[in-house]
């Protein structure tokens, strides 16, 4: 088709499609979304029961990481508070944030449905169901104090692989299969959890169950778990940035994906195998934290256009910023009680959700 | 050269395609026709490689397609599918630049020349001013042209197209088989309306049930004799000017299961 190089042009723009200002404007959308992610981690580490001043906070993680400024000028139960206690919940709540809404984007163009979320694969009713195990009836103890999250690691990863299983037929895993057997699987963890839960007969346990079905960042510690959580979701969401143009065909369909020159097949199972481990390390991390996933890839979408070499990022820097903020509220609006921040999430996705719905009914899709 | 050898393709116990042999040659288009269900989209498909596992060999430029990585096969077969990812969120000018996937590694981003190309291409079919637009607000005759112009940006060496004509008003039926024409590339089009394929085909295959009814040249297959048996119907053809047209008339023929009773 050389031909085609001999036909007269539009030239004279150097910007012929408008691909350059386009990612111009992605550039500055990053820049300001990462000043504004560390300007919000500054302001959540200092908000909550004992407010500190973000200078301060700023101060102090300086001390800490690059020993700037040297001099103390603050209080050792400020330290302790800022360094030991919110620092790193705070930054639990950025991966679990980033994590999860760079999981939807995945997942969204993985089974093709703009309503796809990261619990859709079951994963978190896996998780649900070893952390009751774990709560209710002592579940991997050997663990020692990683008990609970071991155990609904396993759960995750049990869960992921039934619906693996399921969802395989003759070698493949299609988006309609993958999709059904997620809500299957999901609906009988469910289930299982609610059995433990009664079979348990302990109302305490069931409140603590109950507590972490809704999701919290608490249990952040400065710990080897921080560590897996950091490497497992940063790998992931710089492989889905790698990828962006492979998820924008397998997002129109396996027949233009494989007519591009990626096997959908393949590809879909190397992205399922990532979520679903990914999922997994943040829900037990974490518990369930919904709307995020699921919300989050839209309002990315809305900023940045659809490639996700575009979406994934800003996606990522969306949910992380957000993530955090529904953290503070947790914290802060019935203070000194805490909310989970599943409520949080919730009260503020599902008005978006309609709102999306809406919009879908509207355009008749 | 795209050549494939006694291909078979069963749906279930049905054999769609039964032992079917087609080649497509440098620099002719070869238009793939029958009637509904005669198995022209499936042949197109094997033809790809889209559906892979079934008996017989199809070896494009002398490689056997089944033992060539999807990326290179890409370089090679470029294809107009009927999925039109109408749901998409991506502007025209993204969805023509997908085209450049095959030709880039995984870390590579679209350079200006491939953006060039996506200009140029998007220019050839006539929809150069569509580029910022979004692909789903398109009409379907617009859509169409808009992948069409993503197959040209894959610059393959060969162009299959899955009645490309669908949707489309005369006036583009006729812009977009032109330009498959003008190429000048070996293209394999599923085509429906025979004058179309009478206009713009060099060669034919026409399927019949489960296999080739005829092959040849257009001139040679589009043969009222060869056609009627095959559509059940009449069919009258004039030469004006050196051009073949058909006529259709119904064939009142009784129906089987009435002359029975």
């Amino acid at each position: 088709m050389g031909a085609a190089t001999s036909t007269a042009l539009p030239t004279g723009r150097p910007d012929l499609l408008g691909v350059a200002a386009q990612r111009r404007r992605t550039g500055s959308w990053l820049v300001t979304l990462t000043v504004a992610l560390v300007l919000t981690v500054v302001v959540a580490v200092g908000s909550g029961s004992i407010g500190i001043p973000p200078t301060t906070v700023a101060k102090i993680i300086g001390h800490h990481l690059v020993g700037l400024p040297a001099e103390v000028t603050w209080t050792p139960p400020q330290e302790a508070i800022v360094w030991q206690v919110r620092l790193p919940r705070v930054l639990l709540g950025v991966l679990v944030g980033a994590g999860l809404a760079a999981c939807g984007v995945a997942l969204q163009a993985m089974v093709r449905n703009v309503l796809a979320d990261p619990y859709l694969l079951g994963i978190n009713s896996g998780a649900s169901s070893g952390a009751a195990a774990a709560i209710l009836f002592g579940a991997g103890a050997g663990f020692g104090q990683y008990a609970l999250s071991s155990s609904a690691f396993l759960g995750a990863l049990g869960a992921s692989l039934l619906v693996f299983l399921i969802a395989r037929s003759g070698g493949r895993v299609t988006s309609i299969r993958l999709l059904l057997s997620g809500v299957a699987v999901g609906y009988a963890l469910y289930a299982t959890t609610s059995f433990l839960i009664f079979a348990s007969g302990s109302a305490e346990g069931a409140r603590s169950v109950m507590f972490w079905l809704l999701g919290s960042l608490g249990l952040a510690r400065w710990n080897v778990l921080l560590l897996i959580a950091a490497v497992v979701l940063c790998g992931m969401i710089g492989y889905l940035t790698v990828v962006g143009r492979r998820l924008d065909v397998l997002a129109i369909g396996d027949e233009t994906a494989q007519t591009l020159g990626v096997s959908p097949d393949r590809f879909r199972l190397r992205l399922l195998v990532l979520v679903s481990l990914s999922v997994g390390v943040l829900v037990s991390a974490a518990g369930s934290i919904g709307f995020v996933g699921l919300v989050v890839p839209h309002l990315a979408r809305r900023i940045v256009g659809a490639p996700h070499v575009r979406v994934v990022p800003v996606a990522a820097l969306l949910g992380a910023i957000l993530l955090v903020w529904a953290d503070v509220l947790a914290r802060v609006l019935l203070a000194p009680q805490e909310i989970p921040i599943g409520i949080i999430t919730a009260l503020l996705g599902a008005p978006f959700l309609l709102i999306l719905i809406r919009r879908l009914h509207a355009t008749g899709s | 050269m795209i050549e494939a050898t006694q291909v078979s393709w069963r749906y279930g116990a049905n054999p769609v395609i039964d032992g079917v042999s087609v080649t497509a040659r440098p620099g002719r288009v070869l238009g793939l026709i029958g009637p509904n269900g005669s198995g022209k989209t499936t042949l197109l498909r094997l033809l790809y490689g889209a559906l892979r596992g079934g008996t017989g060999r199809v070896v494009v430029d002398g490689d056997d397609l089944a033992a060539l990585p999807s990326r290179q096969a890409a370089r090679r077969l470029a294809v107009v599918v009927q999925e039109s990812g109408g749901e998409t969120a991506l502007t025209v000018a993204e969805l023509v630049l997908l085209g450049r996937g095959p030709h880039l590694n995984t870390f590579q981003r679209t350079g200006a020349a491939d953006h060039l190309i996506a200009a140029q291409c998007l220019a050839r079919v006539g929809a150069a001013h569509l580029g910022s637009r979004p692909f789903a607000g398109l009409s379907g005759g617009e859509r169409q042209r808009v992948l069409i112009a993503r197959a040209l940006a894959q610059q393959a060496t060969h162009l299959l197209l899955d009645e490309p004509t669908n949707h489309l008003d005369i006036r583009y039926q006729h812009e977009i088989l032109r330009l498959v024409r003008d190429l000048g590339t070996c293209a394999v089009v599923v085509l429906h309306d025979l004058n179309l394929a009478a206009r713009y085909c060099d060669d034919l295959v026409l399927l019949g049930r489960g296999g080739v009814a005829a092959a040849g040249t257009t001139d040679e297959v589009l043969d009222p004799a060869v056609l009627e048996p095959v559509y059940g119907i009449g069919i009258q053809r004039l030469d004006l000017d050196g051009a073949i047209h058909l006529l259709y008339h119904p064939v009142h023929q009784p129906v089987p299961e009435r002359s029975a009773a």
